[in-house]
């Protein structure tokens, strides 16, 4: 067992708060879990809900190296783990002419001529490390079993190699938008955790970190806005990002508090489709507004 | 609680769990007993927390979970300790809760819910005898079956809905400055701290008729089964409304599954034949598969549904989910009827921007009926035939929505084999249980005979469905 990163969850909150992170208690003793148990944390949420950012938290609280894999659809072992550097390996082979074949190959399959990708170089850090598998639910169901491989016992198998098995098992975060459903078997193997919209108290004081000097009842009321429009049924809900670009925009426009016109000039931050756009400005009544306003 | 008394409790919990739907493994209840061991259990938000990340594996079971934990983890026993005096009639608790409600006081909600049940909740001989006794025995407990604590009645008396003018007005009263921004906030925010009201009301009913009569009784009975096993005929129009709400999520899900599948099938297929043409140029030995083409184009879908009743909130979820996934296909039409069929294409596409009220649309901008509201199914297929055959075609493939409930009139089993007989596929998807298909005035099973007929009874099943039997 390795030493714990945190003694307890109010310790985490702490931590995190010190690297700009407010966490909730369900991010907090989740975190804290993950450590204490070694397993793998999956956050799953809407896009802009700080899963990233989280991470990057992480590792910046515990002074951990951040290594992050992003996802996306076709990626594949060579871009997960490792890769053989084949234009030095022919370099090699080519310069070394009159040297014997066999000794040529076990040098050309060598640790010189590897490529180390994030998942190798998490596992063979010796100093602690963040591990961010972002977006996991782009990545294809064939990648999900090199996780799988990888995380259970956190060794990699290079043939050419050998075994190489972590000298200090990595701090383990994965996100996904849960644009699909990640394998029984993936989900198993992590402890997860549901990350949805801040409560309003959260969300100000996140607001309110990130845009200082942000008027504290503006905040209140930015807010409360952002909450009604995720009630809405949107087809994009804002996010914790479009509440922060939102509260840069007010500071910018030099708006001291939050009525009609201000909301219907600065929408567009916060919204990006038409027909949600129109949908908010009928519910939150700037409707009567739309009309003279609009060219 | 103690922690020797955790392991049996913790057992009992994940039980509870397992019979609402949500799977937890053996794997998962050591993972949360170990939680457990580590956590300790000095801070309920954060064993919730704790037990939520070991035992859940996605986001839409969050709610039978709360709802689980409060019943085996409960703050307390018996009465709650409010905050200051309980209000002594409805009266005085009303105006208590208008207060409440305006300044959005938490700790005041709870506790006016928490004596509010006591007040009116109770029926039977609920609590006569020394409420707070039964404690951890289960199932047997002290009160009769006839007895206990409830929402409804206690809600039926508070009204906190008919509250809301008032609310307002207070509201108005501490802000005076709003303009019509602030006027339309307030009210959002009114009206959810309302719903929030009826929550711990609920909330607390099931936890005092749980200590009464066990967990494991209420558990299965007064918890609100997750949104995607809520069965359509009988969904609440709340329950709706939250249905309607996955369907954009559950689109993109479905639309993934949808294209991997697309794209194995392309990928794996080798075409015999040209292989083996092939295998010609090197001495008959097949060196080179030859893969099968990729078929032209996606395939046109055409939805046909009943859109009578009980299950026009089936369709209407359904129509809905289509349309979210209409990139998954070249063409998608959709027609309605109840004793006749109208194309409602247009209405669905438009029904995008505001999805709640369009079986309400349907009903009155298409011309599904020529009188009354009941189906006529033999009427319905045979004028969608007459009028849109040449809709379909060997690209197309058709999904039938209903209960093939025919008000005993002649099912018209010709007009759906002529549908059979143009389309590529067709399926139907019958919203009622599989047992009662054929019973009284159902024609499910002849209809059954002579397409495929699948139960989609909520919508994990309806999800299944489309990944499974849509072609790509
Ligand atoms: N709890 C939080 N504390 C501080 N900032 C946050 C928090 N959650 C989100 N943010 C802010 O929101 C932004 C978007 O978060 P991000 O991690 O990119 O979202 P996701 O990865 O979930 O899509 C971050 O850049 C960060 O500024
Ligand atoms: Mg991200």
């Amino acid at each position: 067992m390795q030493e714990p990163l945190f003694g307890s969850v109010d310790e985490v909150v702490e931590r995190l708060a010190g690297a700009g992170y407010l966490a909730s208690t369900a991010v907090a003793t989740t975190v804290f879990l993950a450590d204490r148990l070694g397993k793998p944390l999956l956050v799953e949420g809407p896009a802009g809900v700080g899963k990233t950012e989280l991470a990057r938290a992480l590792a910046s609280a515990t002074g951990s190296e951040l290594v992050r894999l992003q996802c996306y659809e076709g990626i594949d072992e060579s871009r997960a783990l490792y890769e053989w550097n084949h234009a030095k390996q022919l370099l090699r082979i080519t310069a070394a002419r009159d040297e014997q074949w066999q000794e040529t190959r076990d040098h050309v399959f060598s640790e010189e001529f590897l490529l180390p990708r994030p998942l190798l170089t998490a596992i063979r850090n010796p100093d602690p490390t963040v591990l961010l598998i972002d977006e996991t639910d782009k990545s294809d169901v064939e990648m999900e079993g090199l996780l799988l491989e990888v995380l259970g016992d956190f060794q990699v198998t290079v043939p050419e190699l050998g075994t190489i098995t972590a000298a200090r098992r990595p701090f383990v975060l994965l996100t996904s938008n849960a644009t699909r459903e990640l394998s029984e078997a993936l989900k198993r193997r992590c402890l997860f955790l549901h990350l949805d919209f801040p409560t309003p108290e959260l969300e100000r004081d996140i607001v309110t970190l990130q845009v200082p000097g942000l008027d504290a009842t503006l905040a209140d009321s930015l807010v409360c806005v952002v909450g009604a429009l995720r009630e809405l049924d949107l087809r994009k809900a804002p996010s914790i990002a479009e509440s922060i670009d939102w509260a840069r925009t007010l500071l910018a426009l030099g708006a001291d508090r939050l009525d009609e016109q201000v909301v219907q000039s600065s929408l567009g931050v916060i919204l990006k489709y038409q027909a949600d756009h129109r949908r908010a400005a009928a519910e939150l009544r700037l409707d009567r507004l739309l009309d003279p306003a609009s060219p | 609680m103690t922690t020797e008394a955790l392991p049996g409790r913790l057992v009992d919990f994940v039980g509870a769990l397992r019979e609402r739907g949500i799977p937890v493994g053996p794997g998962e209840t050591v993972d949360a007993a170990a939680a457990v061991d580590v956590l300790g259990l000095a801070d309920r938000d954060q064993l919730r927390e704790a037990l939520a990340s070991t035992v859940l594996r996605r986001s839409g079971q969050r709610g039978v979970f709360d709802a689980v934990f409060d019943l085996y983890f409960p703050v307390a026993v018996g009465s709650v300790e409010s905050a200051g005096e309980p209000p002594s009639d409805v009266f005085e608790l009303r105006d208590a809760l208008v207060a409440a409600l305006a300044e959005g006081d938490e700790a005041r909600l709870r506790a006016l819910a928490a004596s509010g049940v006591e007040a009116f909740g109770r029926y039977g001989n609920a609590g006569n005898g020394g409420s707070g006794g039964a404690g951890d025995t289960g199932a047997s407990g002290s009160g009769s079956r006839l007895s206990g604590w409830s929402a409804y009645q206690t809600l039926g008396e508070v009204r906190p809905e008919a509250l809301l003018a008032r609310v307002l007005a207070a509201m108005r009263t501490a802000r005076p400055e709003d303009g019509p921004l602030g006027e339309a906030l307030a009210e959002r925010q009114a009206r959810s701290r309302i719903a929030g009201f009826r929550e711990r009301v609920q909330a607390e009913a099931r936890r005092r008729t749980a200590e009464l009569r066990g967990r494991e009784r209420i558990a299965s009975h007064a918890v609100a089964p997750q949104t995607e096993l809520v069965t359509f005929t009988s969904a609440t129009s709340e329950q709706f409304t939250a249905m309607r709400r996955t369907v954009q999520p559950l689109s993109r899900k479905l639309a993934t599954r949808l294209s991997s599948r697309r794209k194995k099938a392309r990928r794996g297929q080798i075409d015999l034949r040209r292989t083996l043409r092939r295998s010609l140029g090197t001495g008959g030995v097949p060196m080179r598969p030859a893969l099968r083409n990729r078929r032209p184009g996606r395939p046109e879908l055409v939805v046909l549904c009943d859109m009578s009743g009980s299950v026009a909130g089936f369709a209407q979820f359904t129509l809905l989910l289509t349309q979210a996934l209409s990139d998954q296909f070249s063409k998608i039409r959709s027609f309605a009827f109840v004793g006749l069929t109208d194309e409602i294409t247009h209405l669905v596409s438009a029904g995008r921007d505001e999805p709640e009220g369009l079986a309400a649309r349907i009903l009155s901008q298409a011309r599904v009926t020529r009188w009354g509201m009941s189906s006529d199914y033999g009427e319905s297929l045979g004028s969608f035939v007459e009028g849109w055959e040449d809709v379909l075609g060997p690209r197309t493939s058709v999904l039938v929505l209903g209960d093939g409930r025919t008000n005993f009139g002649d099912p018209n089993l010709e007009a759906l084999r002529r549908i059979a007989d143009r389309a590529r596929h067709v399926y139907w998807l019958n919203p009622e249980a599989e047992r009662f298909w054929g019973t009284g005035d159902s024609a499910a099973l002849r209809y059954a005979e002579l397409v495929p007929m699948h139960e989609c009874r909520n919508i994990r099943q309806l999800s299944q469905l489309v990944t499974e039997l849509l072609p790509t």
